[in-house]
């Protein structure tokens, strides 16, 4: 994992709530074995495109203001739905580094903190304010754990301070566990 | 002593290393099912990194998810049709084999869907941690256990070190008073509380279901409650061991046996919450009044009883799912037509739902026009319900009876629902798409899916029990 400390881009809007990881990433695409490639065509697939695999036009991702966003703002409760990571391997791939929201689920969060994607849990105002403001530029500062908006009021967001480390220096969680194999022996021979 | 959830209990007696301000808790995991779909990316982070599973028997494969139904596919008469998905079942089959993970392979006895085959073995038990690359894992909370699903990275994690790092969740009850109505089951139970509470209530929490209701229901019906915990959110959802677990559970080829079988349930007697252990929350809900539930919108918690109406109005998440499924505000649901009907899925493809569906449909036909798929949720139940005869109702009924596997629940397998068409489904979820490119999905239990089947129409199975 890239290690990961600013994040400025314009936003990137979809103001659904609930958005769900079939729509993310549709089940048909998850019989492939490897984690590359998803952004391209499987990420919200059936929302980008039509039955005969055009581009729908009406669509945020297929307009020229898109390009180049790395942060995404998202309606409440995003990613809930599977444990599929290949929903953020996809946002990853397509070139996303944070997804704002005022709930995101569970599992994509984990998992989304795995892949150097940032789970960015803002309250009702400010988000409120980026959905009504597509293309605002935004800094996403994972040191100091805030959001700044064009008008430079820094948002405070969750993110508890192993996240922090990891995504702060591209620590692979890993490498973490296996450094813990000796407690691990030693728990796993007190219970026999 | 602190009074201690049932919740805390099982945390605390699998933490390795506690959680601190700065580090999550390293928790040991007691059981890993895994299958085709969400493992392939894991075990080639072991392959690169050059290691080994730590604990390859506490560790199964199965096939479900892309794996198809169709049983001359199935036993390799024909190839399998999506050429992707077999690469990968394949794929599957090479690193079990590789790793040394036991693979209850196509032509096993014992496969099936992941969340059928852990409790039917009896691999699934009290007190014990267990996950799946699978969110449905919330389904093994019903025997008293602490399961959740969890993505693919993490599923490297448990296959390297049988260790997860986790942030301790919060412990919520479900209170569910007073007794089931007839013809209303444990589906219809879960789908009213999601209603009750909405889809994202759950985030950061693990349920405990309790309460009289819950008491009366066998070990197949809490599984179908806890198996829909993450619809509302929630990773795990739980239900005290008692009696009806330890009657399902004794005597399983790989539960507990012999004279250590005493002492496990010693042990178990011991997991549920303590009197006065505190939750973060406490939700309370009537059982006597439920009646059979049906979904009618794009997420689990847009649900009306199957005599009521859609809402009149709504949010933003209302319209458009209520565009996407081509109904209208305050419209009833009883009479709708519907293309397909699917029985089946972790959440209801057990032998007891395959009973109820059946108890509809004898001596009765498909509606002209309505395709239905019936698969077991596992060749265990299959061969069950063959001895019961059950599969000769459904086919003379006019259904489809395959193999088992996800099948329809999750359209990657080559069972889907085609655009546009109407679905009656026992799955999960009702999410666009869901199970088909345009497919169009209504949740209900096997009762009401096999009433729609033979009406053709969107019916509350009470009237054909009567």
């Amino acid at each position: 994992m890239q290690a990961l400390r600013l994040i400025r881009s314009r936003t990137v809007v979809l103001p659904a709530s609930n958005i769900d990881t079939d729509q993310i990433v549709p089940a048909r695409f998850l019989t492939t074995t490897t984690r590359a490639g998803l952004g391209a065509t499987a990420l919200f697939a059936d929302w980008r495109f039509d039955a005969a695999g055009e581009p729908r036009a009406n669509f945020v991702l297929n307009q020229s203001a898109a390009a180049g966003c790395r942060i995404l703002v998202a309606g409440h409760n995003f990613g809930c739905g599977s444990s599929r990571e290949h929903a953020p391997w996809a946002l990853v791939d397509y070139g996303f580094q944070a997804i704002v929201s005022t709930q995101i689920a569970d599992i994509f969060r984990s998992n989304a903190l795995k892949n150097g994607l940032v789970p960015v849990v803002l309250g009702p105002e400010a988000h409120a304010w980026l959905i009504a403001h597509p293309g605002a530029e935004v800094t996403v500062d994972v040191e100091h754990r805030t959001l700044t908006l064009p008008d430079g009021r820094a948002i405070e967001f969750p993110l508890e301070g192993f996240s922090r480390h990891c995504l702060l220096h591209g620590v692979d969680e890993l490498g973490f566990l296996l450094a813990q194999s000796d407690r691990i022996a030693d728990f796993e021979r007190g219970r026999t | 002593m602190t009074a201690q959830t049932m919740f805390d209990k099982i945390w605390r007696s699998h933490e390795v290393v506690p959680e601190t301000a700065d580090t999550p808790a390293v928790l040991y995991i007691d059981l890993h099912l895994t299958h085709e779909v969400t493992t392939p990316q894991a075990f080639a982070v072991l392959r690169a990194a050059n290691l080994r599973v730590r604990r390859p028997e506490r560790t199964i494969g199965t096939l479900d998810h892309s794996s198809p139904t169709e049983a001359d596919q199935v036993f390799g008469r024909k190839p399998i049709a999506i050429k992707s998905a077999g690469l990968q079942m394949a794929q599957f089959e090479r690193n079990c084999r590789e790793f040394g993970v036991e693979l209850l392979d196509m032509k096993h006895a014992d496969r099936g869907i992941v969340h059928v085959i852990g409790p039917e073995l009896g691999l699934t038990q009290p007190g014990s941690t267990i996950v799946c690359g699978d969110s449905h894992t919330s389904t093994h909370g019903a025997f008293g256990a602490l399961a959740f699903g969890i993505g693919t990275t993490e599923v490297g994690h448990v296959l390297a070190t049988q260790c997860l790092l986790q942030r301790k969740p919060r412990a919520v009850a479900v209170n569910v008073k007073g007794r089931l109505p007839a013809a209303v089951g444990a589906k219809d139970l879960i789908l009213a509380i999601i209603g009750k509470i909405g889809i994202g209530a759950g985030t950061g929490c693990v349920f405990e279901y309790r309460g009289e209701a819950v008491r009366g229901l066998s070990m197949e019906e809490r599984m179908t409650v806890c198996n829909m915990s993450i619809e509302a959110g929630a990773r795990a959802g739980m239900i005290a061991p008692d009696e009806t677990t330890f009657d399902y559970l004794v005597g399983r080829p790989r539960s507990v046996q012999g004279a250590a079988w005493e002492r496990a349930v010693d042990h178990w007697r011991t997991i549920p919450s303590d009197a006065g252990a505190c939750f973060e929350r406490e939700i309370d809900i009537d059982a006597a009044v439920l009646e059979p539930m049906i979904s009618y919108g794009t997420n689990p918690g847009m649900v009306v009883p199957v005599n009521g109406r859609i809402p009149a109005d709504g949010d933003a998440v209302f319209r458009r799912a209520l565009d996407y499924m081509g109904f209208a505000p305050g419209e009833a649901l009883k009479d709708k037509p519907v293309d397909v009907v699917f029985v089946g899925s972790c959440t209801n493809g057990r032998i007891s739902d395959l009973r109820s569906a059946a108890s509809v449909m004898k001596g009765k036909r498909v509606a002209t026009g309505v395709r239905m798929l019936v698969v077991p949720g596992s060749q265990s139940v299959k061969r069950l319900a063959e001895a019961e005869g059950l599969d000769r109702i459904f086919t003379a009924a006019g259904a489809e009876w395959r193999e088992s596997g996800c099948s329809m629940c999750i359209g990657m397998n080559g069972d889907t629902v085609a655009h546009g068409k109407y679905a009656v489904s026992t799955s999960n979820r009702n999410f666009e798409g869901r199970q088909g490119a345009g497919s169009r999905t209504l949740l209900a239990s096997p009762a009401t899916a096999a009433a729609a089947a033979i009406r053709g129409r969107v019916t509350d199975p009470r009237d054909l029990l009567t």
